[in-house]
């Protein structure tokens, strides 16, 4: 046992620190995480949050009134930009894992470009929807 | 005699496969909603009201919200399964996510057709 990697201490124990700090993740890695942060959170609470919404506005004119009027709160304004956020970023990433699914764009050079193609495309999309909330 | 191996491949081919199938319905709905959207802004009530009286609207909603309980099962187990590693606590939250995905579905039902 000669090489570098043998004489670093194992196991290596995942502190807090560690995923924090020390764990650098490539772009595939983040897409992919952030994929499971915005399923998550398009799970609870934002659907319940959407349904109670789509509930409210259909029952009556004064529902509907009541809800756009809601909509317009800041900390409302918000939470429906990360809900965007979430939902563009799930849409995009999931499409790129379906096109991987296909075999399409698999190597590092396109995996990685394709990622950064999800992360820069979600964020844009929610910058024009807030741009266009206020 | 239970004709099952249970060592071996493919047990979560039905899960892998139905998370794609449901992903690509909501895609789809997404689009649609997004076009109505698009078209009818600003939205006033008579429009959105008048939208989700139509068959084709309710019927496509109620199989998006379908899509959206089963995706979010197999996509939430999968977390739990990943991150909690004692059985008990695994599995209480596990129920409680089925229980919430049952209550969205039939809430959905009351706000399409109540």
């Amino acid at each position: 046992m000669s090489s570098a990697a043998a004489r670093k201490p194992r196991p290596k124990y995942l502190s807090l620190r560690a995923l924090l700090l020390e764990i650098r993740l490539p772009l595939p890695g983040w897409v992919s995480i952030l994929h499971r942060v915005s399923g998550a959170l398009l799970v609870f609470p934002f659907a319940a949050w959407l349904l109670f919404m789509l509930d409210a506005s259909l029952k009556s004119e004064d529902g509907f009134a009541h809800v756009q009027h809601y909509l317009r709160l800041p900390l409302v304004k918000l939470g429906v930009l990360v809900f965007v956020w979430a939902y563009c970023h799930h849409f995009c990433a999931g499409i790129r894992f379906l096109l991987l699914d296909l075999n399409k764009g698999i190597t590092l050079v396109q995996a990685r470009r394709s990622s950064l193609i999800v992360l820069i495309v979600s964020i844009a999309l929610t910058a024009w929807f807030g741009a266009k909330l206020w | 005699m239970v004709n099952r191996i249970v060592v071996g491949a493919h047990y979560g081919t039905r899960d892998w496969l139905a998370q794609r199938i449901t992903a690509v319905v909501m895609a789809v709905y997404t689009l649609i909603l997004l076009y109505v959207f698009v078209r009818n802004t600003p939205l006033s009530f008579g429009v959105w009201h008048e939208l989700f009286t139509q068959g084709w609207m309710r019927v496509s909603t109620l199989l998006f919200a379908i899509c959206l309980v089963w995706h979010a099962w197999v996509g939430v187990r999968d977390i739990l399964m990943d991150y909690i590693k004692h059985d008990g606590l695994r599995l209480a939250l596990q129920v409680c996510t089925l229980l919430l995905l049952a209550a969205y579905l039939s809430w959905s039902v009351q706000v399409l057709w109540g």
